[in-house]
C-alpha cells in the first residue's frame, strides 16, 4: 500500500541510470518513459521467480505430505483395499462425542472468561490508567514464561494440599467443585491463564490501531453512556482482533493435552491418545478431522470478521491498517 | 502518549475526566485478581514445593536445596540438555527455512497466495500436539505410508528418535516463523530496495547492509520464540516417542503421574522451576529484540 503513494519516486528512477548505468541498465528496458515507476524494478527481476517457486514448492510438499499420507493411511489398508470405516465408526466410538463436547464446552468457557477479563482491563489501561499498563502487560505475558507442564505441576500441588489444609473450611467445596469430572472448571481456569498472552497480544494490536481516548470521548460527547461507548463504538472496531483472540483460544483448548492428561481429565486430545493403542486408524482419522475442524473454524471466523467489518462503513479502516 | 495523565484527572479535568480515574482502575482489577489466584498461587506452590521437604512423620516442612540439586544431575540433567539441544537445533533450522518461505510469500504479488499461506501458517503453527504426532506416525512411523513406499527404514530412518522428533517439530515451527517474519519483511519497504538499486547496490549488498540489519532483531526474536515454543512442547513428544528421547517435559510428566517415590513430585517441581528459569531467560532476550524490531515496522 505504502509503495503506491509516494509520487516523487519518479525523479530518482529517471535519474538513476545516469549515475549507475551498469547496474540499472540490464534490469530496466530503457524506452519505457512513463507508467508506474514504483513497480518497474520489481517486474524486472526474473531470477527470484525460480527460487520462489522452488521454496514454495518444497514447503508445500513438506506440509502436504503428512496430511495426504495420513488420509491414505486411514482409508487404505495394505492387502484389503479402500475403506472409510475409520471415519464411519467414529460417531459410535466410545467416548468420542463426550470428549469432543467437553472440549468445545471448555473452549467456549475459556473464550468467554479470557475476553471478559482482558477487554475491560486493556481498554481501561488505554483510557485512564496508563500507569497500570506495564503491570497488565507483564501479568498477561507471564504465562509465556511458564510452560504448561510447569503450570500443571503447580496446579497439581495446590489441588493436592488443598484438601489437607482446607478440609474444615467452605473452600473445600470449591476444590471439589472445580474438579468436577463432567465439567472441570479447573481446566477452564488453567486454559484462561494459558490463553492470556495470545488474547493480550491480539487485543493490544487492535487497540494500538485505534485512537481509543478520542473514540470514546467522541461517543461520550454524542451522549453515549460508558457501556454504550465501549460496546457500540470500541468493540465493533476491535472485531477482527476479538475474533483472532477467540480463534487462538479455541485452537489452544481443542488441542490441549498436557494439563488435562496430567490432571486426569479426558477431553478430546487425551481421548485420541487413549484410543490410539487399540485403534490406530481411528486416532489418525480423528487427528485429520481435528485439523480440518480448526481450519474450517479459522476460515469461518476470518470471513465473519471481515464481512461484518465491511458492512460498517468507515469502522474497519482502522483495524486493517495494522 | 496523548492519554491524559493521572495527575491532571484529579484536579483540573472536567467532571467526566475526574470520574474516569477510579473506574478504569477497577476495570483492570478482575484480570489482576484472576492472575494472582490462578497463576500466582500454582506458581507459588511450585516454588515452595521445589525448595521444601515435608517430613512424612511429623508433617513439618523444612527448607532444602536437594530437589533442585537432584534436578540438575544424572538423567534429569540429561533430559534438560536434550530439550535444550532439540529446541536450539529445531529453532535455528525452522528460522532459516521459515524466513525463506516468508520471503517467497512476501515477494510474490499474488494476494491469493499470500492469504492462503498466512492462513495455512496460522493453522499449522497451532497444529502441534497430539494430532500432529499421529499424522506423522501414519506418514513416517514404522507402518506409515511414506515409510512403506520409500523403504525409509532401510535408509536408517526412525521417527521415534531425536532426528524424527526434530522433523516433526519443524512442522509447527516453520509456520510460526513465517507468521513472525512476514510483518517484518513487509516492513522492508520496496522503496529502500529501489533506493539501494538506484545507488548501484547489488542484491547481496542490499541484504548485507540494509535488509539483514533491519531484519536482525525480528529474526533473532523469532529464533528465541521458536526455541521457547519447542522447549515447552510436551504433547507431541509424549504421543510420539513416549520415553525413548530424553526430554525434560517427559521427565516431569513421568515424575508427576508415575509417583513411584514420594520425593519424585518435588523433583518434578524443581524441574518445572528449571524450565521456568530457562524460559524466563529466553523471554528476557526476546522482548528487547521485539521492541527494537517494532521500531521499523510502523
Amino acid at each position: 500500500m505504502a509503495a503506491l503513494t509516494p509520487a516523487p519516486a519518479t525523479p530518482p528512477a529517471a535519474g538513476a541510470p545516469a549515475q549507475a548505468p551498469s547496474q540499472a541498465a540490464p534490469q530496466r528496458p530503457g524506452p519505457v518513459p512513463d507508467g508506474a515507476p514504483v513497480r518497474r524494478p520489481r517486474t524486472g527481476r526474473r531470477r527470484p521467480r525460480v527460487w520462489r517457486g522452488a521454496v514454495l514448492g518444497l514447503a508445500g510438499a513438506y506440509f502436504l505430505l503428512p496430511l495426504v499420507s495420513s488420509f491414505v493411511f486411514t482409508v487404505h489398508t495394505p492387502g484389503q483395499g479402500v475403506s472409510f470405516a475409520a471415519y464411519t465408526d467414529l460417531l459410535s466410538a466410545e467416548g468420542f462425542t463426550e470428549s469432543l463436547l467437553l472440549s468445545l464446552g471448555l473452549a467456549a468457557a475459556t473464550i468467554a472468561a479470557s475476553l471478559l477479563l482482558a477487554v475491560p482491563a486493556l481498554v481501561a489501561v488505554r483510557l485512564g490508567s496508563p500507569r497500570l499498563r506495564p503491570v497488565v502487560e507483564v501479568v498477561c505475558m507471564m504465562p509465556l514464561v511458564v510452560p504448561p507442564i510447569a503450570l500443571v505441576t503447580g496446579i497439581a500441588t495446590v489441588l493436592r494440599w488443598g484438601p489437607d489444609h482446607l478440609a474444615a473450611t467452605p473452600f473445600y467445596q470449591t476444590f471439589i467443585a472445580v474438579q468436577n469430572e463432567a465439567f472441570p472448571l479447573v481446566l477452564v481456569l488453567a486454559y484462561t491463564v494459558l490463553a492470556l498472552p495470545f488474547v493480550y497480544r491480539s487485543l493490544d494490536a487492535g487497540l494500538r490501531a485505534l485512537d481509543v481516548p478520542t473514540l470514546v470521548e467522541a461517543a461520550r460527547d454524542c451522549g453515549a453512556s460508558w457501556p454504550q461507548a465501549v460496546v457500540r463504538v470500541l468493540l465493533p472496531n476491535l472485531r477482527s482482533s476479538l475474533t483472532g483472540a477467540a480463534f487462538l483460544t479455541l485452537a489452544l483448548v481443542l488441542g490441549e493435552f498436557t494439563i488435562a492428561s496430567l490432571l486426569g481429565f479426558r477431553p478430546f486430545a487425551v481421548w485420541i491418545v487413549t484410543i490410539s493403542g487399540a485403534q490406530a486408524r481411528m486416532s489418525v482419522a480423528v487427528s485429520i478431522l481435528s485439523l480440518a475442524l480448526t481450519w474450517a473454524l479459522l476460515l469461518l471466523l476470518s470471513r465473519a470478521g471481515s464481512a461484518a467489518g465491511a458492512g460498517e462503513g468507515t469502522a474497519p479502516a482502522a483495524p486493517k491498517e495494522s | 502518549m496523548p492519554v491524559p495523565t493521572t495527575s491532571r484527572q484529579g484536579t483540573a479535568g472536567g467532571t467526566r475526566r475526574r470520574r474516569r480515574g477510579p473506574r478504569t482502575w477497577l476495570a483492570a482489577l478482575p484480570l489482576l485478581a484472576f492472575a494472582a489466584l490462578c497463576f500466582g498461587i500454582p506458581l507459588g506452590a511450585l516454588v515452595h514445593g521445589a525448595f521444601t521437604r515435608t517430613d512424612p512423620a511429623t508433617g513439618g516442612t523444612a527448607l532444602t536445596g536437594d530437589h533442585l540439586a537432584r534436578s540438575l544431575e544424572g538423567p534429569y540433567l540429561g533430559a534438560l540438555l536434550g530439550s535444550v539441544r532439540l529446541s536450539a537445533l529445531t529453532a535455528l533450522v525452522a528460522a532459516v527455512l521459515g524466513t525463506l518461505v516468508a520471503q517467497a510469500v512476501v515477494t510474490s504479488r499474488s494476494r491469493a497466495l499470500r492469504s492462503a499461506a498466512l492462513t495455512a501458517s496460522g493453522v499449522l503453527a497451532n497444529f502441534g500436539g497430539v494430532p500432529l504426532a499421529f499424522a506423522f506416525i501414519a506418514t513416517a512411523g514404522i507402518s506409515g505410508v511414506v515409510t512403506q513406499l520409500a523403504d525409509l527404514t532401510d535408509l536408517g530412518w526412525n521417527l521415534y528418535s531425536f532426528t524424527g522428533l526434530a522433523v516433526v517439530y519443524l512442522y509447527f515451527l516453520i509456520p510460526l516463523m513465517v507468521l513472525v517474519t512476514v510483518p517484518a519483511l513487509d516492513g522492508l519497504r520496496p522503496r529502500w530496495r529501489e533506493a539501494a538499486q538506484d545507488c548501484g547496490a547489488t542484491a547481496w549488498q542490499f541484504w548485507r547492509h540494509i535488509g539483514l540489519p533491519v531484519l536482525a532483531p525480528s529474526l533473532l526474536g523469532g529464533v528465541v520464540l521458536l526455541f521457547g515454543t519447542a522447549f515447552a512442547a510436551h504433547a507431541t513428544a509424549a504421543a510420539l516417542v513416549g520415553g525413548s528421547v530424553p526430554l525434560v517435559t517427559l521427565k516431569i510428566a513421568d515424575a508427576l503421574s508415575g509417583n513411584v517415590l514420594t520425593g519424585q513430585e518435588n523433583v518434578a517441581l524443581a524441574l518445572g522451576l528449571d524450565m521456568i528459569l530457562i524460559a524466563g531467560l529466553v523471554m528476557a532476550v526476546y522482548l528487547p529484540l521485539q521492541r527494537r524490531s517494532a521500531r521499523w515496522l510502523r
